[in-house]
């Protein structure tokens, strides 16, 4: 759906501008907010792009510049970082060739760190945007990001 | 050996969260009806009655918040709200997160006699953004309650109205304290509000606001359908009632545990969670999340409560418990958890923006010997001191928290 139409699924009401924000992100092929619907936001709620801009910018889950179709949030919390998120993380930028903070190439995988996701019973965990994936291992994360892959040249 | 009471877990598992039919069928928001047909007052006076405590990780007495909610007053008040916290952010904590994917009912039904106990007819459930299934579950259990007539206008043909809403939060640890949260509901970056006013007189929009944990909502329903004499049969004398624990780390069935409170650490690692991995020694236990202490074996056989932890210098905090064996390194986790401070620091106040940034950079200084380490320890006690003194919010003033606990209890091992 088109954002115009979308934001209209709201009330005009400044409270709603994070469940806003989320709904616009995550509309974007490329998981970000982009400067039009900052400004799209902004007129919408009758406020100055900057306090939405600042909104955005505050809360870690919002992105302000492209990511990749897949984000990778990688717990790194206490727990997850003891039962060894390392490993998994370095499996992770090994196979994809990008470190936290960077998007791939060919723009279809984000790599972030993320705090405790609340799956400290089954670490180490992460989540691809909305799925959370537990009890990692090497092989399990290959398997993951393979089948990712997998499903995205039939696509093709 | 110890079993399990189950409180605010007690339909957990025994109804299709998805199906509000489901629900309604085995005795569903009857114990809403029953509250109905009290006063309010009456409600407010059996929850001072039954010591329930909030069980977010302050435990302050629930009744007492919702007493102050309902007499709370003032010429421009127009509006009473409730909200819901559940931005489940503590590190091993997933208590919340269980009650919301598997009993999402029990939290509107808490918060129905709630709103009705101190006159609010709007509220809002903050869920963090991550928590997507529980996002998912709540909101359909909102719409299901709907359309039941469960919530909207004249419930129960008591003349009483509420909406509730869902509200989402987007990667804040910070927006878990209650005046960061309402905040943050206000559609705000997440900064921490002076205290006083509290919430009870100046909350959400300036009006006056009821804000309680899910799982503390959890507990009314039962409190209305058994009474407050049951109720404070169950626990300590001064924490009465049951706490679900989420066990993570070195055991064998790790997971989440609802038991009466009074029960010890021991009890709850080998009756419950299956004992240590491998059999191996106990160094530590992480007890309350990131702003949680580290205890040892002195701690194991003491009643849990919010109370007797503190007697001894550690907290009860979140009911979040992580194992770690004799092989851990207690020095890595302290990292791991400064860490996590310096991320979540809002950058608000001077003292805990470069405190924590501060605290790692001692901690970066890890030198290998015994008494370099003991002089780190100092260092980080000093810092993390002040930053508790002159921080605004909970979060500067937590770092010295498990910092202090260390000291106490592993000056040497460190």
């Amino acid at each position: 759906m088109d954002n115009k139409l979308l934001i209209k699924t709201f009330e005009p009401r400044k409270e709603n501008m994070l469940n806003i924000l989320h709904v616009l992100q995550n509309n974007n092929p490329q998981n970000f907010l982009t400067s039009d619907d900052i400004k799209l936001v902004a007129n919408y709620l009758n406020i100055t792009y900057s306090s939405v801009y600042g909104v955005a910018k505050y809360y870690t889950m919002f992105s302000l510049k492209p990511r990749g179709k897949y984000v990778i949030r990688v717990c790194k919390s206490p727990m997850c970082h003891m039962i060894g998120n390392k490993e998994i993380l370095q499996e992770i930028e090994n196979s994809l060739e990008i470190k936290p903070g960077e998007t791939s190439p060919d723009k279809l995988f984000s790599v972030e760190e993320t705090e405790c996701l609340g799956r400290c019973a089954k670490s180490p965990v992460l989540m691809i945007n909305d799925k959370t994936f537990t009890a990692l291992d090497k092989e399990k994360i290959k398997n993951i990001l393979q089948t990712i892959r997998f499903d995205e040249q039939n696509i093709k | 050996m110890i079993s399990e009471k189950r409180i605010a877990l007690k339909n957990a598992g025994k109804y299709n969260p998805e199906n509000i039919n489901n629900y309604l069928s085995t005795g569903g928001y009857k114990n809403v009806k029953k509250a109905y047909k009290l006063n309010p007052s009456e409600i407010i006076d059996l929850l001072i009655d039954s010591k329930l405590r909030g069980r977010g990780g302050a435990g302050f007495p629930t009744g007492l918040k919702e007493k102050f909610t309902n007499e709370s007053v003032c010429n421009r008040c127009i509006q009473k709200y409730i909200v819901c916290n559940a931005d489940e952010g503590e590190p091993g904590t997933f208590k919340d997160r269980v009650i919301m994917e598997q009993d999402p009912h029990v939290l509107i039904e808490g918060m129905l006699i709630a709103a009705y106990a101190i006159g609010a007819t709007k509220g809002f459930i903050y869920i963090r953004g991550e928590y997507t299934d529980s996002i998912k579950i709540v909101r359909n259990a909102l719409e299901q309650a709907y359309q039941n007539g469960l919530l909207g206008k004249n419930i129960f043909e008591s003349g009483f109205d509420l909406d509730l809403e869902i509200k989402l939060g987007a990667g804040s640890y910070l927006c878990g304290e209650e005046l960061t949260l309402l905040e943050s509901l206000e559609g705000k970056r997440g900064y921490p509000r002076i205290k006083p006013p509290f919430p009870a007189e100046k909350g959400l929009f300036g009006m006056p606001t009821l804000i309680n944990n899910v799982e503390t909502f959890a507990h009314i329903p039962y409190i209305i359908e058994y009474g407050a004499e049951h109720y404070k049969s169950i626990g300590t004398a001064n924490t009465p009632g049951t706490k679900i624990f989420t066990i993570s780390g070195d055991v064998n069935k790790p997971g989440y545990y609802e038991t009466a409170l009074g029960v010890t650490l021991r009890q709850l690692i080998r009756d419950l969670a299956g004992g240590v991995k491998n059999n191996k020694k106990i160094k530590a236990v992480l007890i309350g999340g990131a702003a949680g202490t580290f205890v040892d074996e002195s701690v194991m056989e003491t009643p849990i409560g919010f109370d007797t932890l503190k007697e001894k210098g550690a907290v009860l905090g979140s009911g979040a418990i992580m194992v770690m064996s004799e092989e851990r390194s207690l020095f890595d986790m302290l990292h791991s958890i400064l860490e996590f401070f310096k991320h979540e620091s809002c950058g608000k106040c001077v003292p805990c923006r470069i405190g924590t940034s501060q605290l790692l950079l001692i901690m970066s200084d890890s030198k290998k010997t015994v008494s370099e380490r003991k002089t780190i320890l100092e260092k980080l006690l000093y810092e993390a001191e002040y930053m508790a003194k002159s921080s605004l919010c909970p979060l500067g003033q937590s770092p010295i928290i498990p910092i202090r606990s260390i000291n106490q209890f592993f000056n040497d091992q460190f």
